[in-house]
C-alpha cells in the first residue's frame, strides 16, 4: 500500500486500524476454524508479523512531516499495530496545492527514495496481490506525486494489480483548494492510463475495507453499512441505485455476517440497472461471507462502476474548463513544466470517459490507438467464420477459402456470414 | 515548519520591520512561559536583514530594546541616503552593495531549514525603500528563483512631502509587476483614517475603561520599546499584517496554510497580483475594554471598507479570489457559515465562483481572542494605480524634476515611458476583468468527442 499526501494518510492510518480491529473481532465473534483462518488471512494480507508485532505493509510519503508523524505516533499508540520505522519518506515543503509541483519535481526528485521503500515491502511478500494507493485529487502531493509515483509503480510492477483509492473533493467546501479542479482533471486523466481500477469516494465518506473488486476503471463505491435486517433493505439498497437511472457496467455486493446465505439480492438483477447489451447475470455477482465485519451482525457493502459518477465528474471538468477558458492559475502550472497542450489533452481524455459512460460503450478505448470500427468488423467476421466451421465441420474445408466473395451483414448483434 | 526571512528595505520598511519584531517577540513571549528569549525564537531573529543607505534608523535599532536580537552580519548601510531619488537606490546604490547583500540573505537562508518566502518591506516614495529595495527584489528572483516573494509596500499619499513620490512610486511599481510574486500595497492615508477612527472610538469611550496593556495593535505602549514616535501607530498596522500572514507559518492550526499556497490559490494571472488586505479587529486597536463583538462580525468589518489597508471598496468590484487567515478559537463551522453568509453581497469573476482559500490558525495574536485577515485580489485597486499614474503623468508633461534622475548613470526617459506603460497595461487588464462583472456569463462551450 502506497500512501500519500495529507488525506492519504489520514485515512490510510484509519483503514490500517480497522483492518486489525475487524481481524480481531471477527476472531472473537467467530469461534472455532472460520474466524481464525479469516483473521490469519486478513492480517497476512495487510501486515507483517514479526517479534510479535504486526507491522502495516505500507509506504507513507508527503511533503511535509505534520501528518505522517501523528499518524505514526497514532498507530504507535494503539499497541495492536505499527508502522514499520523507516517505512515512511517526508520532506519539510509541500507541494503548494499544485499538481504540477507534485508530478514535475517531487515526484522525479524523490523517485528514487521512494522506489526504494516501496520495493523494500514488495520484497517481504510471499506473493504481491496489488498495490492500493490512497490519496486526494484536489491538493498537490497526494494527486501530483501520488500519480506519478503510480505511473512508475506500473513501470516496475507491470503485471500487479494497481487500484487508486481517491478522495474527491467535498464542493462547495471552506476547505477547498481554489485549483482542485486543475488538479482533479489532470490527475484522473494521468491515472486512466496506469491504472487498473479507481476507486473513488467523496470527502465525507470513511474508510472501507479492501474487498475483491473487478477489474474495470472508475468504480464508484457506495458504502452501505447498514444492519440489515433481512430483505427489506437489501431491496431498498437496489431501490436507491434505480432510482437515479444510472446505468451500471458491473456491480458487486459484499454481504457479510449473519444469515448470508439466505439473502437474496434479486432486486439487483433487475435489469432496469444495466445496459441493453450487458445481462444481469453477468454484470452483477454477489460475495457472501459469513465472518462479520468489524463487530457488525451484518453488513453490506455495494462497488459499482456506474454512471453515478457521471454528475460530480462532469461538474469538475466543467467548472476546470472554464477557469482554463480564461487561462486563469495556467501559468502556475507552466513554470513547473505542464503546458496547456497539457492541460487540452487531459481535459480530452476525461470528455471521452464521461462520453463513454454516458453511452456505456467501450469503442473509443480501442479507436484512439487506431482501431476502427471496420477492424472491429473484421475480427467479429472472422470469428464468426470459425464459429460457423466449428459447427458444420465436414462443410467448412471448402467453404473457408472464398471469404473474397462473402456479403456481410450486421445484424442487431452478430455478423452473418450469408453463404453459410 | 518551513521559514521566512525579513528583508526590510530603506527607513520606512526598517521601521516597520522593528514593529514586527517587536511585536512577533511579545507574541512569543505570550505564548513561550519559559521566558522572554530562547533559542527557538532567537533563530527566528536571525531570519531578518537589514538594509538603509543612511545610518540614522539602523543605529538606532541597534541601540534600542532589540540591540541584543541582531548583530552586524545582517545589516548593510551606507552613509549617504538616497535623496528620495529611486535612479539612485536602483541604479547606484543597487550595483554597488549587490554582493553584500547577497551574502547576508544567503548567511541567512542557511540558517533555515526549509526556507519558503522572502517578506520585502519598503515604501515606493523614497528614493531607498523604494529604488534599492526594487533592486534588492530582481536580485532575490535571480539568486532564490524557487523561494516566494511577497513584497509589503507602502504608498504614498497624495499630500506626501516628497514631491517626486509619484516618479518614485510609478518606477517602483514596474519592478513590482515583474519580479514579486505577491505585492501587498498600504496607502498611509487609509492607516491615518484607522488612526484617527480608533482616537474617535476611544475619546467617546466610557471613563471607566481601563488601557489594555498586552495588545499589540497600537504602539510601542506595553511593548517592549519606550516612548511613542510620529509613525509607530501606523507602523504597528502594518506589522500586524505581517505578524497575522505568518502566524499560520509560526504557529499550529486546523487548516494550515503555507505561504507558497497563498500564491497559487490566489495569483490567477502573473502580473495581477496585488492583494488588498484588510485587518479586524480594530475596536481593540483603541486600548479599551470593550465587550467582545460576536465572531460574525469580525468577518463583516474585514468586508468593509474602513478596514481595507488601501483606499478601496472591493464590495463594488470583481474578486479574483480571496483568502481568510483566522487566528483563535474558531471553528470550520463558523467560517462555512460566514462565507455563506456574505458570499452573496461580494461578486467573484464567473470562473471562480468558489474562489475562497481559508486558514486557520489555534493561537490568537496577544489581548485578543481571535482575529482575521482578508487578502483579496480584487479590480478594486484599479483606482489607487489609476490616480498614481494621474499624479506622475502631472509633473512628467511638464518635466518637472527631471533632471535629478536623468543624471543618474543608466538612466533614460525610456525608463519612465516604459515604467508608465507597465502600470498602464496592468489597469487595463484589471479593467478588463472588471468589466465581465456585469455580463450575464455563460459557461464555456466544452470539447466535443467522436463518440
Amino acid at each position: 500500500m502506497s500512501i500519500l499526501g495529507q488525506c492519504g494518510n489520514q485515512v490510510g492510518q484509519e483503514l490500517f486500524s480497522v483492518l486489525i480491529s475487524d481481524s480481531l473481532e471477527a476472531q472473537r465473534q467467530c469461534r472455532g476454524e472460520p474466524g481464525r483462518a479469516y483473521r490469519d488471512c486478513s492480517l497476512e494480507r495487510f501486515f507483517r508479523e514479526h517479534n510479535e508485532a504486526s507491522y502495516a505493509r505500507a509506504v507513507l510519503v508527503d511533503m511535509e512531516p505534520k501528518v505522517i508523524t501523528h499518524a505514526v505516533a497514532t498507530a504507535a499508540k494503539s499497541s495492536t499495530w505499527k508502522y514499520e520505522d523507516g517505512s515512511y519518506f517526508c520532506q519539510k515543503q509541500g507541494s503548494g496545492n499544485n499538481w504540477a509541483n507534485g508530478f514535475c519535481v517531487h515526484g522525479p526528485r524523490h523517485e528514487e527514495a521512494v522506489s526504494d521503500l516501496i520495493r523494500r515491502q514488495v520484497e517481504r511478500c510471499d506473493r504481491l496481490a496489488g498495490i492500493l494507493t490512497m490519496m486526494s485529487v484536489a491538493g498537490g502531493t497526494g494527486s501530483g506525486m501520488g500519480t506519478y509515483i503510480t505511473q512508475c509503480l506500473r513501470d516496475s510492477y507491470p503485471h500487479s494489480f494497481i487500484l487508486n483509492q481517491l478522495t474527491w473533493p467535498y464542493v462547495p467546501s471552506t476547505e477547498a483548494v481554489i485549483v482542485q479542479n486543475y488538479n482533479s482533471v489532470l490527475t484522473l486523466s494521468h491515472l486512466y492510463q496506469w491504472s487498473d481500477a479507481i476507486l473513488v469516494h467523496e470527502n465525507d465518506t470513511v474508510h472501507k475495507i479492501c474487498a475483491k473488486l473487478m477489474n474495470i476503471k472508475h468504480i464508484s463505491f457506495c458504502d452501505v453499512r447498514v444492519p440489515l435486517n433481512g430483505q427489506p433493505a437489501l431491496e431498498r439498497m437496489a431501490e436507491k441505485t434505480k432510482q437515479g437511472f444510472n446505468k451500471s457496467l458491473a456491480n458487486v455486493l459484499i454481504l457479510r455476517g449473519k444469515d448470508v446465505s439466505g439473502a437474496d439480492p434479486e432486486a439487483f438483477l433487475h435489469p432496469g440497472l444495466y445496459s441493453s447489451w450487458l445481462p444481469a447475470g453477468t454484470a452483477f455477482s454477489t460475495w457472501r461471507s459469513p465472518v462479520p465485519f468489524n463487530g457488525y451482525e451484518k453488513s453490506a457493502t455495494l462497488v459499482s462502476n456506474s454512471q453515478s459518477l457521471l454528475k460530480p465528474l462532469d461538474d469538475i471538468v466543467g467548472k476546470a474548463w472554464n477557469m482554463f477558458a480564461s487561462k486563469a492559475y495556467v501559468h502556475q502550472y507552466t513554470k513547473f513544466g505542464i503546458s496547456e497542450e497539457d492541460f487540452l489533452d487531459s481535459f480530452t481524455a476525461l470528455e471521452q470517459v464521461i462520453s463513454s459512460y454516458r453511452h456505456l460503450a467501450y469503442f473509443h478505448q480501442y479507436t484512439k490507438f487506431g482501431s476502427s470500427e471496420e477492424g472491429f468488423l473484421d475480427s467479429f467476421t472472422t470469428l464468426e467464420q470459425v464459429i460457423s466451421s466449428h459447427r458444420h465441420l465436414p462443410r467448412c474445408r471448402k467453404q473457408y477459402g472464398s471469404s473474397s466473395e462473402q456479403i456481410h451483414t450486421v445484424r442487431r448483434g452478430r455478423v452473418t456470414n450469408l453463404t453459410e | 515548519m518551513t521559514q521566512s526571512i525579513i528583508v526590510q528595505v530603506g527607513q520606512c520598511g526598517n521601521q516597520v520591520g522593528c514593529r514586527f519584531w517587536d511585536l512577533a517577540l511579545r507574541e512569543h513571549a505570550h505564548i513561550n512561559t519559559k521566558g522572554v528569549y530562547d533559542e527557538a525564537l532567537s533563530s527566528f531573529f536571525r531570519n531578518a536583514v537589514l538594509i538603509d543607505m543612511e545610518e540614522g534608523v539602523v543605529n538606532e535599532i541597534l541601540q534600542g530594546p532589540l540591540r541584543d536580537v541582531f548583530d552586524s552580519t545582517q545589516l548593510v548601510t551606507d552613509v549617504s541616503g538616497s535623496g528620495n531619488n529611486w535612479a539612485v537606490g536602483h541604479k547606484v546604490y543597487g550595483p554597488a552593495c549587490r554582493d553584500h547583500v547577497v551574502e547576508k540573505v544567503r548567511r541567512a537562508a542557511e540558517h533555515c531549514d526549509s526556507l519558503q518566502c522572502f517578506f520585502l518591506i519598503h515604501s515606493m516614495g523614497g528614493g531607498t525603500g523604494s529604488g534599492l529595495g526594487t533592486h534588492v527584489l530582481s536580485l532575490l528572483e535571480d539568486e532564490f528563483p524557487e523561494v516566494c516573494r511577497i513584497v509589503t509596500s507602502v504608498y504614498p499619499s497624495a499630500e506626501d512631502d516628497v514631491i517626486t513620490s509619484p516618479y518614485n512610486s510609478v518606477l517602483a511599481m514596474r519592478e513590482l509587476t515583474e519580479h514579486a510574486d505577491c505585492v501587498l500595497p498600504v496607502e498611509n492615508q487609509s492607516l491615518v483614517d484607522i488612526i484617527n477612527k480608533i482616537q474617535q472610538m476611544a475619546h467617546s469611550g466610557k471613563p471607566s475603561q481601563v488601557i489594555r496593556k498586552e495588545s499589540t495593535l497600537i504602539s510601542g505602549r506595553g511593548g517592549v520599546g519606550g516612548t511613542e514616535k510620529p509613525f509607530d501607530a501606523m507602523n504597528n498596522i502594518i506589522a500586524n499584517l505581517l505578524l497575522n500572514l505568518t502566524s499560520s507559518a509560526r504557529f499550529e492550526g486546523s487548516l494550515n496554510m503555507d505561504l507558497n499556497e497563498i500564491a497559487m490559490n490566489l495569483v490567477p494571472f502573473p502580473r495581477l497580483h496585488y492583494l488588498v488586505s484588510s485587518l479586524t479587529p480594530l475596536y481593540t486597536l483603541a486600548d479599551v475594554n470593550i465587550p467582545v463583538r460576536r465572531l460574525d462580525q469580525m468577518f463583516t468589518d474585514a468586508f468593509s471598507k474602513d478596514h481595507q489597508l488601501i483606499q478601496a471598496d472591493p464590495k463594488h468590484s470583481l474578486y479574483l479570489a480571496c483568502a481568510l487567515v483566522v487566528r483563535g478559537n474558531v471553528q470550520v463551522s463558523d467560517l462555512r457559515r460566514n462565507i455563506e453568509r456574505l458570499k452573496p453581497s461580494l461578486s467573484f469573476v464567473s470562473w471562480n465562483q468558489e474562489g475562497w482559500k481559508t486558514s486557520l490558525c489555534s493561537v490568537p495574536p496577544v489581548g485578543h481572542s481571535h482575529s482575521l485577515l482578508a487578502l483579496a485580489n480584487n479590480t478594486c485597486v484599479k483606482p489607487t494605480f489609476t490616480e498614481l499614474r494621474d499624479r506622475f503623468m502631472k509633473l512628467y508633461r511638464k518635466k518637472a524634476h527631471l533632471h535629478h534622475y536623468l543624471h543618474v548613470g543608466g538612466m533614460e526617459h525610456a525608463c519612465f515611458s516604459e515604467a508608465v506603460t507597465s502600470l498602464s497595461s496592468l489597469i487595463e487588464e484589471y479593467d478588463q476583468l472588471e468589466s465581465t462583472k456585469s455580463l450575464l456569463w455563460s459557461d464555456a462551450p466544452r470539447l466535443q468527442v467522436a463518440t
